[in-house]
């Protein structure tokens, strides 16, 4: 069996499998917050928040109406989204304007909300999803064993990823997007319903986040923190890579996921500090990230 | 308007398309129109002129809703729009091609030209327009970054023929342009005309102005102070030089 | 682009001053020194030491985001950093507590050095996002670290004797300490505020560019205030060690970065006493709804959703505009 350092190859791939996992995660929610920031010019704080639910909603439609993952696949993000639209309308819309960091705290303010609801509703520290029928078990690679869940995971993240970026470089839709980004006034000259596209664009965000809460309910326990610990560290892979690019995100989402776990294999304690220290290295290199545009 | 103008305008009998009156307009706390007041009869052609800063983009954005600070009355088809939103009144007709053109530049050609949606019936059809501005078939894949000054205009007037509104704001459009474009440019104009459309069109360069348009009105300090019918703007050249300090 | 505060008010007009301060301002010094040395007669000393400390925290925040135009989203990393050291320095190196609070600002201040030379380097929402994940760093280092005591955090700090000879176990007898440490805190913000360097800071507040054109050195000056507002934040923290003589991880959860965010926003960003009026009303408003435990989360998110749309300029920035003072 090889080895590297003392450390057996099955045991590298099996932490790099690991940070993959992680990197698709990281990878969904920084386009998430990509391509709201690209049309509503706010970072939604409440993003981590609307990831757990989407894996609370997919737990209750299991625990309360009998509803399975591959249903919760469809329903939670659409659910969640709904509720994205209510705040985006009610809320938000009203910031358009002012500086964008109003939207920042707004949003925090909104990810507490959500957080303490649900943390009053579900005292217990998480709660339990099973990984569906169809796929549990796994392959084995020879050089390591695949889960397939987790082959799942990783195959579901980079389908959305991609197909985000597809909707928003090459269909009709997204020139809509890209155009009211670029200059609303104009758009709206053209008799455009910008309040409304942006309405739908936070809307589908929030999906997207959602979708992610989804995907991580077998695997990650089901709580109401764990989208406040996750979204800092997305934070720091959108301060790596910047909100301009949908492609820039997602390669910077799961690189940095691999390296975390690369990272996790030498030195277990310091990994999820990786990331962080990774940020500090490109703020003095490359302080414009390594795909955005300056801010 | 004067009683000569209204004899010599052979539209005079119709009812305007668009009737603007005591049009008043702020930027923040800046009072940028003082009461303009003119009309524009469906299928004419009509002018702006004016010196820099005298408030011709002004009005163009205010009748088009981008100002929202705005008072006093802009009718179009009868219907008042002084307090519609702009995408109101962009759907009932009325397209505008900015000063600065506002060519999306993250979207190519193609998609600059299809972006803007259908809101009636009757817009130019694709072959129409190639058959207008021949260049722009060449470049549809370009990104709109890519393209010259000429192939910008040609874009920006472009993209709001196919939407099927009839009248047509259209601001500087031979600005900085070389002679060969600006003819391509009028002789558009002019078979727009012929094909029904409606235009306000704001000009600096009265030359070009005269060779496609009815009437001329010159606007100074937020005001429409006089109209002058096309066919006196020979006679009239002392008088233009003096409003437009030429 | 830097927060454009709509609620800053015209607090760089000093007139008649005395002792550097407006007449307003030292009214307002003084009504408040009076009313803090009367209160603890009134209500318990340590839930006013409690808010003093938070005030100072929070008006050491409004001196990085109402001055510097530069929102910090990861200031629990002063806070309680200064928290821990102080905390440990009193229990386990046996300092008395003037030094242990020394202690404490000093590591705080190194921290907002190191942290505010990288964030600066990003501006707007990046600067934030960058100040969030590096306290989440110090939280982790806090988790994790032997001498932090982890999930339990340091516990029973000793009291200790102020300079070595007075007895600081009394409540009553810390409160002055206390009060001492806070009002020389605000009035350093205000110094610096109405310094020459606060001048600058305006300068770069309002037109960053021009002021560089001008030849400042506006990254120096950013970091310069970062550490200052650090450092007072330190202060509070290390100070608040020794009033309840613990320090925990809560100390540097990003949840205490929020709070005194909110403070200072439901007070009033960019106004000298507004973070004083909002930490007496959160931590006030924290009292009464103890028993109501997981739901303060909830509380605390619905004050921020209402703050930011409806009440921008903060319970102060509403007083100045009523009665057209510059608070």
């Amino acid at each position: 069996m090889a080895e590297l350092i003392g450390i057996p190859a099955q045991a590298i791939f099996g932490q790099l499998l690991l940070g993959l996992i992680n990197g698709s995660f990281y990878a969904m929610l920084s386009v998430g917050l990509a391509v709201i920031f690209g049309l509503l010019n706010i970072t939604n704080f409440a993003h981590g928040a609307q990831y757990m639910l989407g894996a609370f909603v997919s737990w209750m439609l299991l625990h309360y109406l009998g509803i399975g993952y591959w249903w919760a696949l469809l329903l939670a993000p659409i659910i969640v989204a709904v509720l994205g639209i209510l705040i985006e309308r009610l809320l938000i819309s009203h910031l358009s304007g002012l500086d964008h960091l109003y939207g920042f705290l707004l949003t925090f303010g909104v990810a507490l909300i959500i957080q303490g609801l649900l943390r009053n509703l579900y005292p217990v520290s998480s709660l339990p999803y099973s990984i569906p029928q169809a796929l549990t078990g796994g392959q084995n690679l020879g050089f390591m064993f695949l889960p397939n869940y987790r082959g799942w995971v990783i195959i579901a993240s980079l389908t959305m990823c991609i197909a985000t970026w597809v909707i928003i470089e090459k269909t009709n839709l997204g020139a809509y997007l890209r155009a009211a980004n670029e200059n609303p006034t104009m758009l709206g000259a053209f008799g455009v319903d910008v309040p409304r596209l942006v309405t739908l664009t936070y809307g589908f965000g929030v999906a997207l986040a959602a979708f992610a809460g989804v995907l991580a309910a077998p695997i990650y326990s089901v709580s109401p923190n764990m989208g406040a610990d996750l979204i800092v560290v997305v934070f720091a892979v959108v301060v790596i890579g910047g909100m301009g690019s949908i492609i820039g995100a997602i390669v910077t989402g799961f690189s940095l996921g691999l390296i975390e776990g690369f990272a996790k294999v030498f030195y277990p304690q310091g990994s999820s500090v990786v990331i962080f220290v990774i940020m500090a290295i490109v703020l003095l290199i490359k302080p414009a990230g390594l795909f955005g545009r300056t801010v | 308007m004067t009683d000569a103008a209204v004899a010599f305008n052979p539209l005079a009998g119709r009812p305007p398309l668009l009737n603007v009156a005591d049009l008043e307009a702020w930027y923040g706390e800046s009072h940028v129109l003082h009461g303009v007041a003119f009309d524009v009869r469906p299928g004419e052609v009509v002018t702006l002129l004016g010196r820099n800063g005298a408030g011709k983009t002004t009005t163009l954005r205010a009748i088009m809703g981008i100002i929202q600070k705005r008072r006093g009355s802009v009718r179009f088809r009868d219907l008042e729009t002084i307090k519609a939103p702009t995408r109101v009144i962009a759907r009932s007709g009325i397209a505008l091609c900015p000063e600065e053109r506002a060519i999306f530049s993250s979207l190519s050609v193609q998609e600059n030209l299809m972006l803007p949606p259908t809101i009636a019936p009757g817009g130019l059809s694709l072959d129409r327009i190639f058959a207008l501005f021949p260049n722009l078939k060449e470049r549809l894949g370009t990104p709109g970054t890519k393209l010259s000054g000429g192939e910008q205009q040609m874009l920006a007037i472009a993209r709001i023929l196919r939407t099927g509104a009839k009248f047509l704001l259209l601001d500087e459009p031979t600005e900085g342009l070389a002679p060969v474009i600006v003819q391509q440019i009028g002789n558009a104009i002019a078979a727009l005309k012929r094909e029904g459309f409606t235009v306000l069109l704001v000009e600096q360069n009265f030359r070009f102005a005269s060779s496609v348009a009815d009437r001329h009105f010159v606007v100074e300090q937020g005001k429409v102070i006089d109209v002058i019918p096309n066919e006196q703007i020979g006679t009239s050249s002392a008088k233009l030089q003096a409003y437009l300090g030429v | 682009m830097a927060i454009n505060i709509d609620a800053m008010n015209r607090m760089d007009e000093p007139s008649r001053e005395i002792l550097g301060l407006s007449r307003t301002h030292l009214t307002a010094f003084v009504v408040l020194l009076l009313v803090a040395a009367v209160a603890p007669f009134f209500v318990y000393p340590v839930f006013l030491m409690k808010v003093m400390c938070f005030a100072l925290f929070a008006c050491a925040f409004n001196l990085l985001l109402g001055f510097g135009r530069l929102l910090s989203f990861g200031h629990a990393a002063y806070f309680g950093s200064a928290s821990y050291i102080s905390a440990h320095a009193a229990k386990v190196w046996g300092l008395t507590p003037e030094l242990s609070i020394l202690a404490g600002v000093f590591v705080a201040a190194i921290l907002g050095a190191v942290i505010g030379a990288l964030a600066v380097r990003r501006q707007g929402i990046y600067f934030a996002m960058v100040t969030l994940a590096f306290a989440q760093m110090v939280y982790f280092f806090a988790l994790q670290a032997p001498f932090t005591g982890g999930e339990d955090g340091i516990q029973s700090v000793p009291r200790g004797d102020l300079f070595g000879v007075v007895s600081l176990t009394s409540d009553f007898s810390l409160y002055w300490v206390v009060l001492a440490i806070t009002f020389f805190g605000l009035f350093a913000i205000h110094r610096i505020v109405f310094s020459p360097f606060g001048q600058v800071l305006k300068a770069i507040r309002e037109n960053e560019a021009r002021a560089m054109s001008l030849g400042h050195r506006v990254n120096l000056y950013k970091v310069s205030v970062f550490v200052m507002s650090a450092a007072l934040s330190g202060l509070a923290g290390a100070t608040k060690a020794q009033v309840f003589q613990v320090a925990t991880l809560s100390d540097v959860h990003w949840s205490m970065s929020g709070e005194v965010v909110l403070m200072t926003l439901l007070g009033g960003m960019g106004t000298l006493f507004g973070p004083v009026a909002g930490a007496a009303a959160i931590i006030s408003m924290q009292s009464f709804l103890a028993p109501f435990g997981a739901w303060l989360t909830v509380i605390h998110g619905v004050i921020f959703v209402v703050a930011v749309l409806m009440f921008r300029e903060g319970i102060v920035g509403v007083l100045n505009k009523r009665l057209k003072l510059s608070l």
